[in-house]
C-alpha cells in the first residue's frame, strides 16, 4: 500500500514538474495584457509538487503491511480491464458494433459461462439494439467498419 | 409580474400537445440521464433539430421536459448502478448506492425523486416571483465574485471533505492542470500538448467521469468479488408512501439544499458544486455524521435537492439576462435564437406568452416528471437483476458509447480506460475523485474569472478581499481552506489547557 502511494505521489509530482517546464515556456508572469498562458498551469503545477512532497513525507512515516492489491484481487480486475482493452483494440480495426458484439460474447461465455443461445441473442441484440437507437433515432455516429459498410450503413 | 401573466402561462402550458410534447421530452430524458455520457446538454443539443418545426413555446417545452427527465434518470443510475449519469448526480451515489446495496433502493430513488422535486419547486417559485430582483444582483457579479466562488467551492472540499487534505488539493489541481490541457483560447497558444496532436482538444469533463466513475467502479466492485447483485429494490407504492412519511424530518436538509441549490445554480457550473455543498452540509450539521456514505437517506436528499434547485434555477439568467447558467441551457439558448426569438430581458415584454408558457411548464413538467419516474421505476429496477457478467461488458460498450458521442473521437475511449485505471487507483489510495471532475469541468470558467480579475486589478491579489462581496467569499474560503491545519493545532491546545490550568 506504501509504495502504491509513494508510486502515485512521485507520478504526479513528475507530472506536476512537466507542466512547469511547459508553463516556463508559454511564461507564467505578466504579459502585455494580462496574465500568460502559462500563469495559471504554473501556480498549479507549484500547488501539486508542494502537495504530492507533503504526501511522500507522510506515506514514509506511516508503516502498513496491507498490499495495494492482492493476487486474489488482481485478477478480476483484470479479468474486466483486459478484454475492455481488447475491445477498444478491435473497435480500431471493425468499429464498434462488431467489437461490443464479440466482446459481449466472449465475456459471457468466459467470466458468465453462459449457455450459447443467450450468448447469440445479447451479442447480437445488444449492438443491433443500439445501433438503431444511436444511428437511428438520435443520429449520433459510432465507429464503423466494414461489416456496416457492406450492409450499406 | 401579476397573477395573470401566470395563468396566461398555464393556459399554454396545458394544452393536450404541450403536455404531450412534456411527457415525451421526460421520457427520452430520463432514458438519456440513465445512460452515462448521453447527458442533458448532449441531449437537448441532438433533439434540437426536430424543434425547429415547431412552435417556440412547445419547442422550449420539450427540450426544458428533456433536461427535467435527464436530472431525474441521473438519480436512477447514481442510485442502482453507482454511475452517475451527471456530474451533479455524483454526490447522490454516496449513500443512494449502499442503501440499494442493502435492499433499499426503493426508499433512496423515492428520496431522490421527491427531492429533486422539491428542489425545483423551490427554484420555480423563485423564479415566478422574484426573477427581475435576483437577476439584478446577479448582475453585480464580476469575475472576482465569480472566482471567490469557485475558491470557496473547492475550499469546502479540503475543510468538510474529510479526507486527507493533501490529497483532495492534489485531485483538484490535478483537474485544473487537465482542464488547462489543448488550446488557450484567450491567448491562442496550446498548453500542455507537447507536440500531441490528439491532446490538443484536451479532456472533456464526461470522458473523465464514465471513466473515473464508470469504469473505475466496476472495477473496484470486481475486486471485492461484489457482483452487481440482483437484490429486489421493492419499490411500490408502500415504500414509497413510507417513505413520504420519514422525508419531512430532514425539512432543514431540504431547505438548505433548496437554498444552496438555488444560490449556487443561476452562476453557471453550479449544479455539481451545489450538490456537493449540500452534501457537505448535510454531513457537518448531521447529528450522525458517521453515517453518511454508508446509506443514511439524508444523504440522498441533500445533493438531489440542490441539484435539482441549481438545474432550475440555471434557467433563471437564461430567460431573464440572456446569459446561460449551465452548458444545458446554453444550448437552449442557441435555440431561442433559432426559433427566431432574441433572448434577454426584452422577452418579458414582447413574448410574454413564450415566457410565461416555459415558466408555467416547469410546474407542470416537474410535476409529471416526478409522476412518471416514480411510476416507471420497477421498470429501471429491473436492469439490477441482470446477471454480471451480461451487465459488465454492458456497462462498458455503454461507457465507450458515451465517450465517443461527446466528440466523435476514438482518443476518448482510450481516455475512457485511462481515467478508468486512474479511477480505481485513486479511490483505493483514498484521492477524492469529485474535486477532480468538478475542477476538470469549471478549469476554464475559473481561470478566465481569475484573469479577468488580474486584469482588472493590473495583477494585485486584493482584488479578491478590496469588493465587498468577493471579500466575504474569498475569507469564507481561506477559512476552510486553513480549517485542516488549523484544527490539530486547536485540539492540542485544548488538550494541553487543562492541564496547564
Amino acid at each position: 500500500m506504501r509504495a502504491a502511494d509513494l508510486a502515485t505521489a512521485v507520478v504526479l509530482m513528475a507530472l506536476g514538474g512537466l507542466v512547469i517546464f511547459d508553463a516556463v515556456r508559454l511564461g507564467y508572469d505578466w504579459g502585455s495584457d494580462g496574465p500568460k498562458s502559462g500563469f495559471f498551469p504554473f501556480w498549479l503545477a507549484v500547488a501539486m509538487v508542494v502537495a504530492c512532497g507533503l504526501i511522500v513525507l507522510q506515506a514514509l512515516r506511516q508503516r502498513t503491511d496491507k498490499p495495494f492489491v492482492s493476487r486474489a484481487q488482481l485478477r478480476p480486475v483484470l479479468s474486466v480491464l483486459l478484454p475492455a482493452t481488447a475491445m477498444v483494440l478491435v473497435t480500431e480495426m471493425v468499429g464498434l458494433y462488431v467489437a461490443a458484439a464479440i466482446y459481449i460474447a466472449f465475456y459471457m461465455r468466459w467470466v458468465g459461462r453462459h449457455g450459447w443461445l443467450p450468448i447469440a441473442a445479447l451479442a447480437l441484440g445488444i449492438p443491433i439494439v443500439t445501433f438503431v437507437i444511436f444511428e437511428r433515432w438520435f443520429l449520433v455516429p459510432m465507429p464503423k467498419g466494414p461489416l456496416e459498410a457492406w450492409l450499406g450503413f | 409580474m401579476g397573477f395573470e401573466n401566470i395563468l396566461l402561462g398555464f393556459q399554454i402550458a396545458v394544452t393536450p400537445f404541450n403536455l404531450f410534447v412534456a411527457v415525451v421530452g421526460i421520457m427520452l430524458g430520463t432514458i438519456i440521464g440513465v445512460l452515462p455520457g448521453l447527458g442533458g446538454a448532449n441531449g437537448v443539443a441532438i433533439l434540437l433539430p426536430l424543434t425547429f418545426t415547431m412552435p417556440p413555446t412547445s419547442a422550449i417545452i420539450l427540450l426544458t421536459s428533456l433536461y427535467w427527465g435527464a436530472l431525474f434518470g441521473g438519480a436512477i443510475t447514481s442510485v442502482l448502478f453507482n454511475i452517475p449519469g451527471e456530474p451533479w448526480s455524483v454526490a447522490t451515489t454516496f449513500d443512494g448506492y449502499p442503501m440499494a446495496r442493502q435492499g433499499q433502493g426503493g426508499q433512496a430513488l423515492t428520496a431522490a425523486f421527491t427531492s429533486s422535486f422539491i428542489g425545483a419547486l423551490f427554484s420555480i417559485v423563485l423564479i415566478t416571483f422574484f426573477a427581475p430582483l435576483l437577476a439584478e444582483i446577479a448582475l453585480r457579479f464580476g469575475p472576482p465574485e465569480f472566482f471567490a466562488i469557485q475558491l470557496l467551492t473547492f475550499s469546502s472540499f479540503i475543510g468538510l471533505g474529510g479526507g486527507d487534505p493533501l490529497k483532495s488539493l492534489a485531485s483538484i489541481v490535478l483537474g485544473f492542470i487537465l482542464a488547462a490541457v489543448g488550446l488557450d483560447i484567450v491567448t491562442g497558444q496550446l498548453r500542455m500538448t507537447f507536440g500531441f496532436v490528439d491532446l490538443m482538444k484536451g479532456f472533456d469533463f464526461i470522458v473523465a467521469v464514465i471513466g473515473l466513475f464508470g469504469i473505475g467502479e466496476i472495477l473496484l466492485s470486481v475486486e471485492e468479488g461484489l457482483s452487481f447483485k440482483g437484490t429486489a429494490t421493492g419499490m411500490n407504492l408502500r415504500v414509497v408512501l413510507d417513505t413520504w412519511k420519514i422525508l419531512p424530518r430532514y425539512a432543514r436538509t431540504f431547505a438548505r439544499g433548496a437554498f444552496i441549490g438555488f444560490w449556487m445554480g443561476f452562476k453557471p457550473g453550479g449544479a455539481t458544486p451545489a450538490s456537493f455543498m449540500s452534501y457537505a452540509f448535510a454531513k457537518r450539521f448531521s447529528k450522525h455524521p458517521e453515517r453518511f456514505g454508508k446509506g443514511e437517506i439524508e444523504g440522498v436528499v441533500a445533493p438531489e435537492t440542490a441539484a435539482h434547485a441549481a438545474g432550475v434555477a440555471a434557467m433563471l439568467p437564461m430567460i431573464t439576462l440572456g446569459i446561460p447558467g449551465s452548458p444545458t441551457a446554453a444550448v437552449m439558448l442557441g435555440g431561442l435564437i433559432i426559433w427566431g426569438l432574441q433572448p434577454g430581458p426584452l422577452l418579458f415584454t414582447e413574448k410574454p406568452d413564450f415566457v410565461w408558457g416555459l415558466i408555467a411548464s416547469m410546474y407542470t413538467g416537474n410535476f409529471i416528471g416526478v409522476l412518471m419516474v416514480l411510476a416507471f421505476v420497477p421498470f429501471f429496477a429491473a436492469i439490477l437483476r441482470i446477471p454480471f457478467a451480461i451487465l459488465t461488458p454492458l456497462i462498458v460498450v455503454i461507457c465507450a458509447i458515451g465517450s465517443y458521442a461527446v466528440h466523435n473521437s476514438m482518443i476518448d475511449i482510450w481516455y475512457m480506460l485511462i481515467f478508468g485505471v486512474v479511477g480505481y487507483v485513486f479511490k483505493k489510495l483514498d484521492y477524492p475523485l469529485a474535486p477532480l471532475v468538478l475542477a476538470l469541468v469549471l478549469g476554464d470558467l475559473a481561470e478566465n474569472a481569475l484573469r479577468q480579475s488580474l486584469i482588472m486589478s493590473q495583477g494585485s491579489l486584493a482584488i479578491f478581499v478590496s469588493r465587498p462581496i468577493a471579500g466575504v467569499i474569498t475569507a469564507v474560503a481561506i477559512f476552510f481552506f486553513v480549517l485542516p491545519v488549523v484544527t490539530p493545532w486547536w485540539r492540542r491546545l485544548r488538550a494541553t489547557a487543562p492541564r496547564a490550568g
